[in-house]
């Protein structure tokens, strides 16, 4: 693949595609770490300009890593559907962004335009994008998967179920997961951190989910977020494995650095659909990203960091993933500084990945030492809620014992799913219902001393 | 733990408030509406605030210095190319350098020593405030006397990479640095410690060997002094450090008491 020629607007040019991405990018401390940054804001908003008469079509013929050198890049190109890249063919990045916001931009169009979308082109014409572009338009992107419950409907909001322990002491998780469940958490996922990353951790924490999962017949999945290739051990060992976890990113060198290649993620899906355990579906994969992850494995490539996590939108739509979660603000405020930069990655994240056909969640979070608190999480989760994300993170209290971040609670849930009318996966709204967790109106309003919870609470106080 | 069903249960408090004994996550919070109880919300806020004003808090030397007094060997400041918090913060390359003069001052002490160590601000100076000196005192015990101590320093704005600088500075075959780890919401003041032989620029973290959350309520400093000092004795024999060094110190065939 060629360079094509510089791009420019009045006095200032950018010599290739790759630059004119970054300076384009809205202000983060991560692009300044990297060199990569405009260096005023003039120049941020020349290279939109700039980037806004860029054509489509030049993305599929000027790759950011070389083709031959990246396996991402290949994936990329190998696999684009030019057939349903044909409705926007035309376009430059900005005509295609006033064509995203238009009424010819329906979600049956959007659906089937996913697949002739680069990540390249989808992180471009985010960066033309103000904050209510990107939630407008994620809106009506509509990514629906399924496994024992159906995720990303219209109208629904799903949450992962995370109850961390720093031990992975099964009394200490199984007390986190009982609390969850009754205040509606898990339909997303029941999944686990653990403390230690071994085959024999991993089929200890399995077995404690799938137990009260079979006991009172939770129509949901589990999950023990250990590496592709103890998942790939312990499914031989014929372990219960719902869903294979991996971090993955835009990079092959990236990837690497996390121990992973293509293939393996080949293989684990393989592996997983072999078990058939879904019931109403077979997406088994569950990823997570996050803006500075290739950076900090100093494996961004000359990337930003918002384009190159795009990239690994589209690693994660090769394997018909139930879950992709970009979690957002835990890498710290040398990449995302406070809580206007984590509130707007977050949108765009959300944003590109559903562009792309994959189905978004958010991990709403903060670490101590960046510039946020609990109420930049309060925007960013209503936010997310409104462009309709598939799933976020429900944490006791908010606070990870194990991870040491802050995220969004059990209760952040339940607000979020009030204040915007948003149901449970069906499946599981039945479930929450039978067990007296979901009153008639559907609010989460538990019956603590019902039959249904001291069944639960029986089952928490024999792990 | 199946009884629990049968205890009675204070009024007032989430009936499931009781299992909270199982572990130190939020749960049985309570509710109101979809919403956290008042004292519920104003806890997690006091708990962000002690964290944030640890990572915030300015590094007092002269306050540790104060601590170390009696302490055989002589200690020095140095700072990192970091000049404030805010920039600390976003450019941690800038943590892990020495800043002009902090370099001359070490080239005047500069020369052959087994260790050398390295109390640090890091991302929380409540905890190197509160626990470096005592924690140093204690490995120093354990240590005995064939070792040859470096000058003390004490590093402000600083990363754990800074360790690598200063030791290569002085002359030193292993560098311990201890230094305040970011804080979590319940750990404000958790010190970590870096062991890395062989110090020098461009070290990674595969490197090293590290002993984490060091405080009263975690990894209490008395332990930590243990396992710091028998690492350290297996990295001067191996003449490394870092995943080809384990930590075998909880086998109580390799270490007293």
């Amino acid at each position: 693949m060629q360079t094509g020629a510089p791009f420019s607007f009045e006095r200032f040019t950018f010599p290739d595609l790759k630059t004119l991405l970054a300076k384009a990018s809205p202000l983060r401390s991560g692009d300044v770490l990297a060199g990569l940054a405009a260096s005023s804001d003039e120049e941020r908003v020349a290279a939109r300009f700039a980037l806004a008469d860029v054509p489509l079509k030049r993305f599929l013929s000027e790759a950011l890593v070389p083709y031959e050198d990246d396996d991402v890049t290949r994936m990329i190109i190998d696999d684009h559907d030019a057939d349903a890249f044909a409705p926007v063919s035309s376009m430059t990045v900005g005509e295609f962004r006033n064509w995203l916001l238009g009424d010819d931009a329906t979600p049956e169009a959007l659906k089937h335009l996913a697949p002739g979308l680069t990540p390249e082109m989808v992180a471009a014409v985010s960066k033309l994008m103000r904050n209510q572009d990107l939630i407008a338009v994620a809106k009506k992107c509509h990514v629906v998967t399924a496994f024992r419950n159906t995720i990303g409907l219209p109208g629904h909001l799903s949450v992962r179920l995370q109850p961390n322990h720093p031990t992975d002491d099964p009394a200490g998780v199984a007390a986190s997961i009982l609390d969850g469940l009754m205040h509606g958490s898990g339909d997303a996922v029941i999944g686990i951190n653990p403390a230690t990353d071994s085959p024999e951790a991993m089929i200890e924490l399995l077995k404690l989910i799938d137990e009260v999962r079979e006991r009172i017949d939770i129509p949901t999945q589990s999950c023990v977020l250990a590496h592709v290739t103890t998942a790939i051990d312990v499914m031989a060992r014929n372990a219960p494995v719902d869903l294979v976890f991996q971090s993955i990113a835009g990079t092959q060198k990236a990837n690497e650095s996390f121990g992973i290649n293509l293939s393996m993620l080949a293989e684990a899906e393989d592996a997983a659909k072999g078990l058939k355990r879904g019931t109403v579906g077979d997406n088994v994969m569950y990823f997570e990203t996050g803006q500075g992850a290739a950076l900090s494995a100093d494996a961004h490539e000359g990337i930003d960091q918002q384009t190159v996590e795009a990239r690994a939108y589209a690693v994660a739509r090769k394997y018909s993933p139930l879950l992709v979660n970009t979690v957002v603000g835990f890498i710290g405020p040398e990449y995302l500084f406070d809580g206007k930069q984590i509130t707007r990655a977050g949108l765009e994240d959300h944003f590109c990945g559903k562009l792309l056909g994959v189905p978004m969640g958010c991990d709403v979070c903060y670490t101590n030492h960046a510039e946020a608190d609990q109420d930049d999480m309060d925007n960013l989760l209503t936010l997310l809620g409104v462009a309709g994300c598939n799933f976020v993170i429900g944490v006791p209290g908010a606070d990870d014992i194990m991870l040491n971040y802050q995220s969004t609670s059990f209760h952040d849930a339940m607000y979020l799913r009030s204040v915007l009318g948003l149901q449970p996966a069906p499946e599981f709204a039945a479930w929450l219902r039978k067990m007296e967790i979901l009153d008639q109106n559907g609010r989460t309003r538990p019956q603590l001393d019902g039959q249904a919870a001291q069944n639960l609470l029986a089952w928490s106080g024999a792990a | 733990m199946s009884n629990l069903t049968n205890k009675k249960i204070p009024s007032g408090l989430d009936p499931w408030n009781a299992l909270r004994v199982h572990t130190d996550a939020r749960i049985g919070l309570g509710r109101v509406g979809d919403g956290l109880p008042t004292e519920r919300l104003l806890e997690f806020q006091m708990a962000h605030a002690r964290a944030r004003d640890s990572v915030h808090m300015a590094f007092e030397a002269d306050s540790v210095r104060a601590q170390l007094d009696g302490l055989d060997h002589p200690i020095l400041d140095v700072h990192s190319a970091a000049p404030d918090r805010p920039t600390y913060l976003q450019r941690p390359d800038l943590g892990r350098l020495l800043d002009d003069e902090s370099a001359a001052t070490l080239g005047q002490h500069a020369g052959d020593y087994d260790v050398a160590f390295i109390l640090a601000d890091g991302l929380s100076a409540r905890a190197t405030h509160d626990h470096a000196a005592n924690t140093l005192s204690l490995i120093l015990d354990q240590l005995g006397e064939s070792w040859s101590v470096a000058p003390v320093t004490l590093a402000t704005q600083s990363r754990v990479g800074l360790g690598d600088e200063i030791g290569a500075a002085l002359g030193a075959k292993l560098t311990v640095m201890l230094i305040g780890e970011r804080p979590g919401l319940s750990s404000a003041d958790s010190l970590g410690c870096y062991l890395t032989w062989g110090p020098k620029r461009g070290r990674s973290n595969a490197d090293r060997n590290c002993v984490s959350n060091i405080r009263p309520a975690g990894l209490t400093p008395e332990k930590a002094a243990k396992k710091i000092a028998y690492l350290m004795t297996e990295s001067r024999k191996m003449g490394l450090s870092g995943v080809a060094l384990k930590d075998n110190s909880s086998n109580p065939d390799l270490i007293e008491g």
